[in-house]
């Protein structure tokens, strides 16, 4: 059960007010009749189902009935941010790997600092 | 009364107050303040359960969650039976019945001991798969003998008496456990003024402090806990709840709770003033921050025989003695890796009762805890561990030896002690188990000898949870926790000021996991690593020489830590011993994820009051009593009840009857043709459209065109997609210039209203219109048939003059004095006009109606006569004669799409691609059966040749079917591939049970093909 | 001018009296009938029926500006806001709540929302707006009293805690199954705007999680 902050009502709701609506920034093609079948193709049928940085568009059902987007991570399932219609999101799968790259030398260091002691294996 | 085990003084239970209960149909005493398992214990009860697969019999060994054994059934009466209840965390109260879960016909004498036995020496895991599968079909024969002789607890065959609740929490701080680490959290934050909950899954808060040894303020644990819940109880925005589990951590800190409202006092909930009174409660928390204060479970030690009655862990005898006044034997050896152990000898001693040796498994114990017991002269055996319990159904016999941790072996000579119990210590495991619900998996700490929680965001564990012990320390850490979490939510740091506790020399502990034997684990007595599930440390072994390496698959060939067990006890025993046979430290075989819940839930808590009338909305139209009392059958759509059909009584040879089903529809269809007829269309979707671009607007979501659509006009219009597949359908009214009136199916109003916010809002917010829902404000009746203009003329000052109210008109007036908007607009190919009121007068209406239809022989009908009518006249209803893969023009709706308008409205693009152009499309067809009896089923497949081989080529299937009393026989609507094309054609419908339908495809329009009725 | 119609749905004229109404609570009441007020109550329900009920959607600005014309009123300044006055006199009263960043609900006394409306289309002239009548689409529920609260969180997920939902809050939420606007006029008063086709649902939901606290309906 997620809980999301609804940028429009200003504050985080349950999760049982919202309904996900796929992946954001999917705009119909200006002049539909001028893309080949391919292009409409992709537009009609194609998402990305990323590991980790995921943009998405959801709207609050039970309540403004306003759409907006999460940025959201698909693991660890954090709300990363979320914007509203016609914005961009601040956080992107770059600029996440960057942060955690950084983060995740540290862990490293310390990993290798566990003290062995007598009985370690049983 | 006899309670042998019962000491005259001490403990927290009320001497004063006798309760009598019964196990196994046997009467004992105990007192309030006990458990379950304390008053069995206190009775000298050593048998509780037979084994899950050996058959073994088991006695208590732990005093909370984690007790694998004393598992029992509970209840007096059939409605009241509870299972898998934990004797150990269950209140005793007066008159408590309860049985083993297990064993078949009783503990004490056992037919699938024999099992057990028959198995030979060692069953390995997968005996049963292994034993039993051949013949493969004989499995289910067997497996109900094994199931019932295994036992796993039963549920009750009659409704349970009792009522369940949810109840939502929101807090700043949720403190889980209220131990010494807790009860500090919860202070620290409560102080600062954070909304606090405090959950305990016991009957007391206090956890550990219960049955401590220590001083805090030179006073007994106790009383500081007193004094804090005190504190804590004072504090407005601090909520405490004993007897409550958090059982489920969830994403975002969203926490289950389960309390146990009444479960204490008896079987079923006693009303309280004459009311029901909730049995237990799931709360469903959002914590701001959540602070594990959980504590730690204490790791047995795995020996041959550790699982013979009189086998306990050593915390569990200390709490039985300091909390509950019962030391359960009388000669006890101690066998421990730890100086924590040593206080069940110190706690054994001071009850007066002999402590025959401690064996301790380290070459120099020294820590204050060694020498207190050595100064009251118990013999402590060092290097040196229980190698095997023996004794049959209780411990008779203690054989302790020197070992060799490191080569895992024994490294003496095996002395043999007469005792009656054993407790052991092998340590402490932090209870990371709400930690690991979140998916975020444990990290070995080789310091500590245990899983820690990793990260989780907003949580913090404090104490036991994350390998603090000692309690100085714990109550330090709690309140820092506390502190923080509460600062975390934006309130003050607090600082500590806190109780004196003296702090305990404290010797190095030892990791040992699996005691040596004499013997090779493979070939010697049995170890159990996990006894709720009959988990031996050879069976570990075993897996691991069958090639399962990972812990993961170990744990699932073996049932290690399965079930209501969660791994509390045997997890790091077992993940340690499968390292040792693997030759890998623990980290490296991984570890493994906990999962909800902690421990058993019952089922009415989890519904709640979700159940029987409440289980779901049932949405009613405004004249949902009208149809009760005129005896509709109901039918389901969405969540609305909607009349099915209004069956009449008939005469009968002995008086009289009801109608069944295919008799009322068809005297509600010729009604209908014939007369008039009227139908509840109140659950139609209605969406009010205002806006200088609400024209614009219905163009784009619309296929038909609606620029000159003049007010006081109505039209049909067909949603589709992008993809170009229809959605929904439905018509639109014009009410003014720039105001419209748009209607959905029943199903779809909430679907289509956000479909047209999301375009709105997504891709033309720079058209100006407003979309609102007046579904609910609105009652639609339709009243239909050649007689409709009559009866309507009785009511109305509306013109009904068929050149002033043209078909497809919409007029407003008064119907029966209410005002109303009048659409002449037909689903039933008939004259119709659809009277929409404000629902508050709809009954008004309705009655009125009625009063006045009856000399026309006004009918009123539901929705299967609806179907009916509509599927001879072809119009099709959106999600039943379409599923999403069905164009305009596979409908044959070429009519209602606007190629030509001047947008790329959705769905047209796709209309052009290669796919939805082809011509061999599943295409919607009508179908007449040659045998007109026949009422060929929805669903059914559609093959061209029924002699083609099996399996044959499927070319398209039935979406509608009725018997048509106008037609007098059945028909259908289907969808054939390139069906258009194959009018006359005969195709065939192959049944399950052999017979094949021949039918011709016709047109889906059955009757009045022109629609000159329903224009007159 | 908006060029959309307006229509009164109430009946109009000498014999408008005779005309039965029904509140959406009607069958639930005959059903499921309405324990009484006894002196353990704890909490109480009160339908207040056939209010007016307008939906308004349009700019922040222009709708203050006419509703300030019209009822003397003004918008609530944040979401989730909920502002009361008087209408008329002390006899009447009138709300008004934030429900989305361009909608809200006005409910008037019963029988004055076509007026109201009607005013409120004429303030507005040729703004982008919209008006729609809800009042037979919705109604209006009352709780009171000391365990009021503790029903509220058997049954909607929102923190209904003071700390959270102040005097002055109104918010669209899920309830059990079905959803509801929540709100807070008053230190002891809650009111649930409840969809005509769920009220009975919310009826018997009410009535059963208020039964330990002796519930009783107020007629
Ligand atoms: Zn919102």
């Amino acid at each position: 059960m997620f809980y999301i902050f609804c940028p429009y009502c200003g504050e985080h709701r349950e999760e049982e007010e919202f309904h996900p609506k796929g992946q954001a920034h999917i705009s119909r093609p200006a002049d539909p009749e001028a893309t080949s079948d391919e292009e409409w193709g992709d537009y009609l049928f194609f998402r990305d189902n990323p590991r980790g940085v995921h943009h998405e568009l959801w709207v609050h059902a039970v309540g403004c009935r306003k759409f907006f987007n999460i940025t959201r991570h698909t693991v660890s399932y954090e709300i990363l941010e979320v914007y509203k219609m016609g914005e961009q999101p601040s956080i992107t799968a770059e600029h996440y790997a960057a942060q955690q790259g950084a983060a995740s030398a540290d862990k490293e260091r310390n990993a290798s600092q566990a003290k062995h002691q007598e009985g370690v294996r049983a | 009364m006899s309670q042998p085990n019962r000491l005259k003084t001490g403990g927290r239970v009320d001497r004063s107050r006798q309760l009598t209960f019964t196990f196994n149909g046997q009467r004992y005493q105990g007192h309030p303040g006990d458990t379950l398992a304390s008053a069995l214990l206190a009775n000298g009860v050593d048998i509780v359960n037979r084994s899950f697969k050996y058959s073994r019999p088991r006695g208590i060994v732990a005093a909370g969650a984690e007790e694998p054994n004393g598992i029992v059934q509970l209840g007096s009466s059939e409605a009241g039976q509870v299972p898998n209840v934990r004797a150990t965390q269950q209140a005793l109260y007066q008159n408590l019945s309860a049985r083993s879960t297990n064993g078949w016909p009783n503990v004490q004498r056992d037919l699938m001991g024999l099992v057990g036995k028959l198995g030979g020496q060692f069953m390995p895991p997968g005996f049963y798969y292994k034993t039993f599968m051949a013949p493969a079909s004989m499995w289910l024969t067997y497996e109900k003998y094994i199931r019932k002789a295994a036992g796993l607890g039963r549920s009750p065959t009659e409704n349970d008496a009792d009522i369940y609740d949810h109840r939502h929490q929101h807090c700043d701080v949720l403190v889980v456990g209220a131990g010494p680490a807790g009860l500090s959290a919860a202070l620290a934050a409560g102080r600062a003024g954070a909304r606090v909950i405090l959950v305990d899954e016991q009957e007391e808060m206090g956890g550990s402090l219960l049955s401590s040894r220590e001083s805090i303020d030179d006073a007994p644990a106790t009383t500081w806990a007193e004094k804090v819940l005190k504190e804590l109880s004072a504090l407005e925005d601090v909520t405490l709840m004993p007897r409550t589990t958090a059982n489920g951590y969830h994403d975002h800190n969203f926490v289950t709770l389960h309390e146990r409202c009444t479960e204490h006092l008896a079987d079923i909930a006693p009303h309280v003033g004459g009311r029901r009174q909730v049995r237990s409660r799931m709360h469903r928390v959002r914590a701001g921050q959540v602070v594990l204060a959980s504590g730690a479970h204490e790791r047995p030690l795995v020996y041959a025989g550790n699982d013979v009655p009189g086998n306990m862990l050593a915390g569990a005898v200390s709490t039985y003695i300091r909390r509950y006044g019962v030391v359960p034997g009388n000669r006890l050896v101690l066998a421990t890796s730890n100086d924590d152990g040593y206080r069940a000898a110190l706690d054994w001693s001071e009850a007066g009762r002999e402590v025959v040796a401690i064996a301790d498994a380290r070459q120099n114990p020294d820590g204050e805890l060694v020498e207190q017991a050595r100064a009251k002269g118990i013999r402590v055996i060092a290097g040196s561990a229980v190698i095997e319990a023996r004794g049959d159904k209780r411990v008779a016999v203690a054989k302790v030896a020197k070992i060799d941790i490191e080569g895992f072996k024994v490294s003496g000579p095996v002395e043999e002690l007469a005792c009656d119990t054993i407790a052991s210590s092998g340590g402490f495991s932090p209870v990371v188990h709400l930690a690991s619900h979140t998916g975020s998996r444990p990290t070995w700490n080789e310091e500590l000898l245990g899983f820690v929680p990793s990260p989780v965001k907003g949580m913090t564990p404090t104490g036991g949870a994350h390998g603090v012990y000692a309690l100085g320390k714990v109550i330090a850490d709690g309140f820092k926790a506390g502190s923080a979490a509460g600062e975390a939510c934006g309130f003050e740091r607090q600082d500590a000021s806190l109780p004196k506790v003296d702090e305990r020399r404290e010797g190095a502990a030892v990791a040992l996991y699996q005691v040596p034997h004499q013997k090779a684990t493979l070939r010697g007595p049995k170890q159990f690593v996990d006894m709720q599930n009959d988990v031996t440390a050879a069976a570990i072994e075993l897996a691991t020489r069958e090639g399962f390496e990972s812990i993961e698959h170990v744990k699932r060939y073996t049932a290690l830590g399965f079930g209501t067990d969660q791994g509390k006890l045997g997890n790091i025993n077992g993940m340690a011993i499968a390292a040792r046979c693997l030759g890998r430290t623990i980290p490296e075989v991984g570890t493994t994820v906990f999962r909800p819940n902690y421990t058993p839930v019952s089922f009415g808590a989890i519904v709640g009051r979700h159940c029987g009338e409440l289980f779901d909305p049932e949405r009613y139209t405004a004249m949902h009593q009208w149809h009760v009392e005129n005896g509709a059958e109901f039918e389901d759509v969405g969540q609305w009840k909607r009349p099915w059909y209004f069956p009449q009584k008939r005469r009968a040879e002995n008086g009289e009857r009801l109608e069944t089903m295919h008799e009322a529809v068809a005297r509600e269809c010729s009604a209908v043709r014939e007369k008039v007829g009227i139908l509840d269309a109140s659950t139609l979707g209605k969406i009010d459209i205002q806006g200088p671009d609400a024209r614009e607007f219905l163009g784009r979501v619309y296929t038909n065109k609606w620029a000159k659509l003049a007010p006081g006009r109505v039209r049909y219009g067909l949603m589709c997609k992008d993809d170009g597949m229809v959605f929904d359908d439905g018509t639109t009214s014009c009410l003014g210039e720039n105001h419209f009136l748009m209607t959905t199916s029943t199903g779809g109003a909430a679907t289509v209203l956000e479909w047209l916010e999301i375009w709105h809002q997504t891709e033309w917010p720079e058209l100006d219109v407003y979309f609102n829902s007046v579904t609910d404000h609105w009652a639609t009746m339709t009243v239909t048939g050649p007689e409709a203009r009559k009866l309507m003329a009785e009511l109305t000052d509306i013109d009904l003059d068929k050149d002033s109210f043209k078909f497809m008109d919409w007029h407003e007036g008064n119907v029966a004095g209410v005002p109303a908007r009048v659409f002449r607009i037909s689903f039933t190919g008939e004259l119709a006009y659809e009277i929409n009121v404000q629902a508050n007068y709809a009954m008004h209406v309705w009655k009125k109606l009625f009063a006045h239809g009856d000399k026309y022989g006004l009918t009123p009908y539901g929705t299967e006569t609806m179907h009916v009518l509509r599927a001879e006249k072809g119009f099709i209803i959106a999600g039943q004669d379409t599923d999403g893969s069905v164009t305009p023009e596979d409908l044959g709706m070429h009519w209602a799409i606007g190629y030509d308008k001047p947008n790329s409205w959705i769905g047209k693009r796709a209309l052009t691609r290669p796919d939805t152009k082809r011509t061999d499309r599943k295409q919607m067809v009508g179908l007449k059966p040659k045998d007109p009896s026949v009422v060929l089923e929805e669903g059914a497949q559609v093959v061209f040749d029924p002699n083609h081989a099996i399996p044959m080529p499927m070319k398209g299937h039935v979406t509608s079917s009725y018997y048509s009393p106008t037609l007098q026989s059945g028909f259908a609507l289907a969808v054939v591939k390139g069906g258009h094309q194959k009018m006359g054609e005969t195709v065939y419908l192959p049944m399950v049970d052999g017979q094949v339908h021949e039918a011709e495809i016709v047109s889906p329009i059955f009757l009045d093909p022109k629609g000159e009725r329903q224009n007159v | 001018m908006s060029n959309a119609q307006q229509f009164d749905t109430r009946p109009a004229g000498e014999h408008a009296s005779e005309i039965a109404v029904e509140s959406p609570l009607a069958y639930s009441m005959h059903r499921s009938g309405a324990p009484k007020v006894k002196a353990d109550t704890r909490v109480t329900l009160r339908e207040r029926a056939f209010l007016g009920h307008l939906t308004l959607r349009g700019g922040a600005i222009v709708l203050d500006e006419a509703l300030r014309d019209v009822l003397g009123m003004s918008l609530p300044g944040e979401p989730l806001g909920l502002v009361q006055a008087s209408f008329d006199g002390p006899a009447g009263e009138c709300s008004i709540q934030w429900l989305s960043p361009d909608e809200w609900l006005l409910i008037v006394p019963g029988g004055e929302e076509f007026d109201v409306e009607r005013r409120l289309r004429e303030a507005l002239g040729d703004a982008h707006f919209a008006i729609s009548n809800v009042s037979g689409g919705q109604t209006l529920l009352e709780l009171k009293g000391e365990a009021a609260r503790e029903v509220l969180m058997k049954s909607v997920a929102y923190d209904v805690h003071p700390r959270h939902f102040p005097v002055g809050k109104a918010v669209t939420t899920v309830f059990a199954k079905a959803s509801v606007i929540l709100r807070r006029p008053s230190e002891e008063r809650w009111e649930l705007v409840v969809r005509r086709s769920f009220a009975d649902y919310t009826y018997r939901w009410l009535l059963d999680a208020g039964e330990e606290f002796g519930i009783g309906v107020e007629r």
